[in-house]
């Protein structure tokens, strides 16, 4: 165990630090109060400018626009982004997903062809795994794909694409031999969403935004070229992306977890309560210390991962306790910012009295999906219970 | 930077579980559980032979000078075997206060006899208010280093040779034979780890060169603590999840049962996340890192509910086994209770962790 960063791994941690110093966007703070559309555009700049700045992709192979890092200066490129405050990147599925599992599976080809767009968000992408009858049952899909000469046909449909609205492109997991054991018949493909018969229709959620799409397939050509992997050995490439999903996706939300966490400190010396700040308060003080707690807590069993993953080279089913740990912990986080807040936590962006433009009542809100989405907390304590503990099936 | 430990430290820790499972395995500490001390002095020998007395002491003192990663895996696999006795209390509690508040005659004189395994030592802090807060000690020595008051709650006094005393004052090294001393046992749930109350009148004691040694020390025997706590949640673990896996209803394991899996599963979680949250104290410790006091507290805030509540799991998916004597997990159950309060509970860590970064945020000075 050495915690100290090597020679090189300082190198690195200046290097974006001085970076991050000069070009971090101060003005981003007022975002929320644009259109869902104008904070992307917003997001696509920042990101260009880290791609530009040789800091998007960092773990990438250098011939791909990456820069070759080592996991654990990945590590570190989430703390500096956390300590810079700085914004997240728009591609967040292709950067986090789709790319390490090209990376991992795709031909020579597809990783030409796709990385580097990914890097630079000039192709967003989406993720088609689940649908209206396969959820946490995700092998159950049914979207059909028939190989008809050197082209899939694809018919179907796919549910919670988050993204979908604006995507370039979207890998998808479909059936390609439904005569085959549910797992057998499955393979991954990238589709173009601009490609005839993709109809992409918004799904309104409960925080009022429409972030996540049903995407429907009526006879959707893609070329064969487009599969990812080997035919009908799709479950073993979506399992691949899904354990990024799980394990090490968790990293990059260091830096939204960091700014609430300092923007709610912030609140509660600002807040009154009995007389005096909020930050007085035994009770508060308490649930502060303990989000604190629990958020250092997210990094270092992140870094633990990390660490298990740069010596076995992929990440394992363990990292479902990231996910269990992130999501339930945003859950209690948007909690205590709620009773601190007392009834501004409901308030909308569209009151002039809000406070920060409404994020805190989005924010509660959102929460409640945290638990669903990228597997939800019952199927992420069952890979637990049986893939990590060795408990027998219990489905 | 590596999260994971280094190949000496495996070897350490797997040499530690193959020494605790020979040397003490559960069956010997049930049976010294029923000793007036829970001591037994060949097992102390044994664990001087290994040089676990020494571990983190100089080397000039007789110590093997590993470092504080290298203590936190001994006390997991000390913890996972629920070693009975004064170890934890002599080596890391005491040790650690001569250690860093010593002078270095005082280390030879003190230090020394304990890392050869000569001498067993404890630490006499709280008093009747039961707080872990230094402002909140009353007893004070004389002039000519004479202590006349109780302590309360001091761990294996019974075989202790010399006692830390812990003054408003200073810090006093008392002979546990000195005039005017007197133990009474305060029997509690952890059967492995009696304490005392201790009177004294008018007792000598030699003060500690540096009483500002203290809270390196306390932080020291905190993050050891933790550790412990860690082994036993994952000796809770694994009874737990082997009893899931072999005991049928309706026909089948009661582990395939979700409602079984999904609390091994958090069991799991809060075992896991404890560990992380360990290892790097020990690491910000080993280092002196700024934020050494606060990674001690976040470890000891989480793991202070999380052993509990890997206990309560452990025992309701037990069923009626889980409530028996002969069971295991009691004792674990019981030694997590008294290690919740031990140096300060959850509650108590976390006002600590709001004055480190919640009253010394930026903010405050910025919102001003």
């Amino acid at each position: 165990m050495d915690l100290n960063l090597s020679i090189d791994e300082q190198q690195f941690q200046d290097e974006l630090r001085s970076w991050l110093s000069t070009n971090v966007p101060r003005e981003w703070e007022h975002a929320r109060e644009q259109s869902l559309d104008v904070r992307f555009e917003f997001h696509r700049k920042w990101q260009r400018q880290l791609f530009e700045g040789g800091w998007a992709g960092i773990s990438w192979p250098k011939e791909y626009g990456g820069r070759g890092a080592s996991l654990m200066q990945q590590v570190i490129f989430w703390q500096e982004m956390a300590r810079a405050g700085a914004p997240q990147m728009a591609n967040v599925l292709g950067l986090g997903l789709i790319g390490p599992t090209i990376i991992a599976f795709g031909t020579e080809e597809q990783k030409k062809r796709y990385l580097r767009n990914i890097l630079n968000a000039d192709e967003i992408w989406c993720q088609g795994f689940s649908e209206p009858n396969a959820g946490s049952d995700l092998a159950g899909l049914q979207t059909d794909a028939r190989l008809d000469g050197d082209h899939y046909v694809v018919n179907g449909q796919k549910v919670w694409t988050s993204y979908g609205w604006l995507a370039d492109w979207c890998e998808v997991v479909v059936r390609t031999d439904p005569a085959a054991p549910k797992h057998k018949g499955l393979t991954v493909m990238l589709v173009d969403m601009k490609s005839p018969g993709v109809d992409v229709r918004p799904l309104r959620q409960m925080t009022g935004e429409t972030e996540f799409n049903e995407v429907f397939f009526r006879d959707v050509r893609i070329p064969a070229a487009n599969v990812v992997g080997k035919v009908n050995q799709g479950w073993d490439v979506a399992i691949g992306t899904l354990m990024h999903e799980r394990g090490s996706f968790g990293a990059g939300l260091q830096i939204i977890y960091k700014r609430n966490m300092d923007r709610l400190t912030e609140l509660a010396h600002s807040t009154q309560r009995n007389g005096a700040p909020a930050a007085k308060d035994p009770i508060i003080r308490q649930k502060l210390a303990q989000c604190y707690a629990e958020i250092e807590i997210m990094r270092l069993n992140q870094m633990r991962a990390f660490s298990r993953i740069s010596s076995t080279g992929v990440p394992g089913p363990e990292g479902s306790i990231q996910k269990i740990f992130w999501s339930e912990l945003n859950q209690r986080f948007q909690q205590v910012a709620q009773e601190l807040l007392g009834p501004y936590g409901q308030l909308s962006s569209e009151a002039d009295e809000a406070i920060d433009n409404g994020t805190w009542s989005y924010g509660y809100l959102r929460s409640r999906g945290n638990t669903i989405e990228a597997g939800t907390s019952e199927i992420q304590r069952n890979i637990i219970g049986h893939f990590v503990l060795g408990l027998p099936r219990s489905y | 930077m590596q999260f994971g430990l280094t190949e000496s430290q495996e070897i350490l820790r797997d040499s530690a579980r193959k020494f605790f499972a020979g040397e003490c395995p559960i069956a010997e500490a049930r049976r010294l559980m029923e000793t007036d001390a829970a001591y037994d002095a060949k097992l102390w020998s044994k664990l001087a032979e290994q040089g676990y007395t020494g571990i983190i002491f100089p080397e000039e003192y007789g110590g093997v000078g590993l470092g504080i990663v290298e203590l936190i895996l001994l006390l997991e696999e000390s913890g996972r075997a629920l070693l009975p006795g004064p170890f934890f209390t002599t080596v890391v509690q005491a040790g650690s206060l001569i250690d860093a508040a010593g002078s270095p005659e005082q280390k030879k004189k003190y230090l020394a006899p304990i890392c050869h395994g000569e001498t067993r030592a404890s630490v006499a802090f709280l008093e009747a208010n039961a707080s872990w807060d230094p402002a909140d000690i009353h007893l004070e020595a004389s002039a000519d280093g004479k202590l006349t008051g109780e302590k309360l709650f001091v761990p294996d006094a019974a075989v202790a040779d010399t006692i830390l005393v812990v003054a408003h004052n200073g810090v006093f090294a008392v002979d546990s034979k000195a005039p005017g001393l007197t133990l009474k046992p305060m029997p509690g749930m952890d059967l492995t780890r009696r304490q005392y109350s201790l009177k004294l009148k008018n007792t000598p004691g030699e003060k500690l060169a540096n009483p500002a040694g203290l809270p390196r020390a306390r932080g020291i025997a905190t993050a050891a603590l933790v550790a412990e706590m860690v082994g036993g949640m994952q000796r809770a673990l694994d009874l737990t999840v082997e009893y899931a896996k072999t005991r049928k209803q309706f026909g089948k394991p009661i582990g395939t049962f979700q409602a079984v899996q999904h609390q091994c599963a958090d069991m799991y979680l809060e075992t896991e996340s404890s560990r992380s949250a360990v290892y790097y104290a020990a690491w910000a410790l080993e280092q002196k890192a700024p934020d050494a006091a606060t990674a001690v507290s976040i470890a000891k805030m989480y793991a202070s509910d999380a052993s509990r509540t890997v206990g309560n799991r452990g025992i309701q998916i037990h069923g009626g086994m889980g409530f028996t004597w002969e069971n295991d997990l009691h004792l674990y159950y019981r030694r997590a209770k008294a290690s919740e309060t031990m140096f300060g509970d959850a509650t108590f860590h976390r006002e600590r962790i709001a004055r480190q970064v919640i009253d010394t945020s930026t903010f405050v000075a910025k919102t001003a």
